[in-house]
């Protein structure tokens, strides 16, 4: 059946296969596929097999003394925070929705607004159980097989299909978060908000203004868990996009006004609230089919990272080079990574700073802009996320991403993908 | 406490009642199956979703009267029994059934047979306590044969058949036969038609109506409610036209 991912930028032809703990890989080539949140093409194999792990649906342990949880990998993390929170624990890394798989979000080992506090959700995994096309079933720690298990953590999906694991949880004192916005006028304001909020935060990302003369403005928020439960009611929100626009909602004419609009709006808001988790971590969530509103071409997001020394002069620069290019973004995001290296030989997070683009594919101007921002990303050390990938150069990955040929060797040969035919060759 | 035994219990239907029922009060599940292995999982699953359920598990080969019968013996002996849902099934195509007799009969031993092995025990248990609900899974498929899976859908109105004796011979007493019809169901029986994009019911949803029903002591459960409509009207296509039509 024809099947797409999360930026809708292609429509094509595979070979379903549902996974389950028993699962025999037929012959052909396929690749897993969690709940395709992924934007470009980490998860998609056109032509061949895409491995679905919504089977892989059981709950296995939860260690309320201790904080460990396991289960098999196609369990979503709203499904484990559903249970986890009213029972006083909580998810430390969590992205910015709730519908990702727990293998999805190992294989691309994500990270959220907590990162400078607990690092990536591969941080917190304390063993994975690995099934190789070859039919062997491998555990995998930092102790046991420790390098499949570095090759694994974000190794979209290429090592072996995870089929559970393990992790560490944090302690949840209410599902409510005390929130402060603040908003900045420009990047310089921004760097001083996230130092500020390195220690005593748990959680912090901004949104950035990069549309029109006031671009580098934005809205800085940061949060830690209430202490005590509010008895607020919460509504289950879920809104749906009924249909595809027939063309992108996001487009010249509406960009300034959205990014005003949501300036001002934050701005008039300013300040200290409590909120719902899931209003503050994943307020996309409300809306079902989000991603619709880039009509049918769909959309690319690019997120790119910028080590420290050159973070405000190169955010400053792809700020101008978008500005300048006519093409806009309205959800952009910045945040700044904490210390700590990752575990995963393709991690994407380093100490720096994100920044995150949601760009209506206009074709051959979108691509170029691309191309601009790649050589202010290639020239001052950083790289991009393979989670929001579809158009990245191998050259640039391997520019970029130092431990390639390294993980080559920890590939399984039954497994390609349309992303590892593009950036690895095979 | 309630005492609930589900035959079949690692059926993606199954399992989903299951998780329902789990998180009520007072509940103790009996989960009967072919692997402990596969019953283990989904003992796991359901304790850490509702740690205050009692949870128990039973290795049986389903076909093996003698087996079955000291199941039945052992559950409703150990731990008593109020409602039974037998919820295991396979579903090979028509094609590879046309062609293996063995598999043909294998199918019709679990389908048709291996509920009655449980059922009769079962009722005989309910007939002394003088109260229990029997609940089977039969389907939309039994209701009328279609060349794409008449094995299988009269595997199905076997089950039919034989609810409907047996609310008959219970009409007079407190015990419940309730037999469930469910439409096309996301789960590991339907891989092959949910990969060729079929769209189907949630087996969430399939599970919210055969609990309720269940609790109500229906007599039939279509599930999605729509197959209730949609069936009456197949049921009515007269054969000539029927026979034309290519689904
Ligand atoms: C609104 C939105 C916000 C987001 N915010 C963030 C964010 O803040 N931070 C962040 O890091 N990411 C973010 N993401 C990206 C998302 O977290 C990742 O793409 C994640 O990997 C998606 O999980 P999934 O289950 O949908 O996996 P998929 O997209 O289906 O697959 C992702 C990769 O994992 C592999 N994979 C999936 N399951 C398995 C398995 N069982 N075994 C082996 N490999 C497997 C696939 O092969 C593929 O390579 C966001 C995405 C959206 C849509
Ligand atoms: N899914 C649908 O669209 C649909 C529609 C109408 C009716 N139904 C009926 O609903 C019931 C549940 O179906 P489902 O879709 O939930 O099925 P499923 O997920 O495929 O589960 C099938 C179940 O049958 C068990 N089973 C298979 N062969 C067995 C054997 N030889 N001995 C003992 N147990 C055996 C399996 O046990 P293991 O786990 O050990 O393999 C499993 O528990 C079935 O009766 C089915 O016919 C389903």
């Amino acid at each position: 059946m024809k099947v797409h991912s999360w930026g809708l930028l292609s429509n094509e032809e595979h070979q379903i296969e549902l996974t389950d703990s028993n699962f025999k890989h037929s012959n052909a080539i396929g690749i897993p596929m969690g709940l395709g949140r992924s934007y470009g093409d980490a998860a998609l194999n056109p032509g061949g097999a895409i491995w679905l792990t919504s089977a892989l649906n059981h709950f296995i342990a939860f260690d309320e003394e201790r904080g460990e949880f396991e289960c098999e990998a196609g369990v979503s993390l709203r499904e484990i925070q559903a249970l986890i929170i009213p029972r006083g624990w909580n998810l430390p890394v969590t992205p910015g929705t709730q519908f990702v798989t727990v293998g999805g979000a190992i294989a691309n080992d994500i990270h959220g607004k907590s990162h400078h506090t607990y690092g990536t959700f591969g941080d917190q995994v304390i063993s994975l159980t690995l099934r190789r096309t070859d039919g062997s079933e491998m555990l995998c720690s930092p102790e046991q097989n420790s390098e499949l298990f570095a090759a694994t953590i974000g190794g979209i999906g290429l090592t072996g299909l995870i089929t559970k694991a393990r992790f560490a949880l944090v302690r949840c004192t209410s599902p409510w978060i005390e929130m402060e916005s603040s908003p900045f006028n420009n990047l310089s304001e921004f760097f001083e908000l996230s130092k500020s909020s390195a220690i005593g935060w748990e959680s912090s990302v901004a949104w950035i203004d990069c549309v029109g003369t006031k671009a580098g403005r934005g809205i800085f928020m940061r949060g830690n868990p209430a202490a005590k439960a509010e008895s607020k009611k919460v509504k289950e929100r879920q809104l749906g996009l009924p249909f595809t626009p027939p063309i992108s909602l996001v487009n010249k004419a509406t960009l300034r006004a959205l990014n005003t609009g949501y300036f001002h709006l934050n701005k008039a808001k300013a300040g200290h609230s409590t909120v719902h988790y899931q209003s503050y971590f994943y307020p996309l969530d409300a809306i079902s089919n989000w991603n619709r509103i880039y009509g049918p071409k769909g959309f690319y997001q690019y997120q790119s990272v910028i080590p420290h020394d050159r973070a405000e002069s190169a955010t400053q620069e792809m700020m101008a080079t978008i500005a300048s290019s006519g093409e806009g973004s309205f959800l952009a995001v910045l945040k700044v990574f904490g210390e700590k290296t990752p575990r995963g030989l393709l991690s994407f997070p380093m100490p720096g700073v994100t920044l995150a683009l949601d760009f209506p594919n206009r074709g051959a101007s979108t691509l170029e802009l691309f191309a601009k921002l790649d050589e202010i990303v290639i020239r001052s050390g950083g790289r991009l996320y393979l989670a929001k990938d579809a158009r990245m150069s191998r050259p640039m990955f391997e520019t970029t991403y130092p431990n390639v040929s390294e993980f080559k060797k920890y590939r399984d040969p039954g497994i390609s993908s349309a992303m590892s035919r593009r950036l690895l060759g095979a | 406490m309630k005492n609930i035994a589900i035959i079949g219990a690692t059926s993606g239907i199954a399992q989903a009642c299951a998780r329902i029922w789990a998180a009520e009060a007072d509940i103790r599940l009996i989960l009967i199956g072919r692997s402990q292995e596969r019953l283990t999982q989904v003992s796991n699953d359901l304790k850490v979703r509702s740690p205050k359920a009692v949870i128990e598990s039973y290795e049986v080969n389903f076909t093996d009267p003698r087996a079955v019968a000291a199941c039945v013996t052992y559950v409703t002996g150990t731990y008593g029994l109020d409602i039974a849902l037998f919820a295991a099934g396979v579903m090979p195509t028509q094609e590879l059934l046309s062609t293996s007799p063995a598999l043909a009969a294998e199918t019709i031993a679990l389908n048709s047979i291996s509920p009655t092995l449980f059922a009769e025990p079962i009722l005989q248990f309910f007939t002394n306590q003088n109260h229990g609900t029997m609940a089977l899974i039969g389907s939309v498929a039994g209701d009328r044969g279609r060349k794409a899976n008449y094995l299988y859908g009269a595997s199905k109105a076997f089950i039919a058949t034989y609810a409907a004796g047996l609310q008959h011979r219970f009409a007079k007493t407190p015990i419940r036969i309730v037999l469930i019809k469910p439409g096309p169901t996301a789960t590991a029986m339907t891989a092959e038609l949910q990969a060729d994009g079929i769209r189907m019911a949630k087996p969430e949803k399939v599970a919210q109506d055969i609990i309720l029903g269940i609790s109500k002591g229906d007599a039939v459960i279509y599930t999605p409610r729509i197959w209730g409509l949609i069936m009456a009207i197949v049921r009515k296509v007269p054969a000539p036209i029927f026979n034309r039509l290519n689904f």
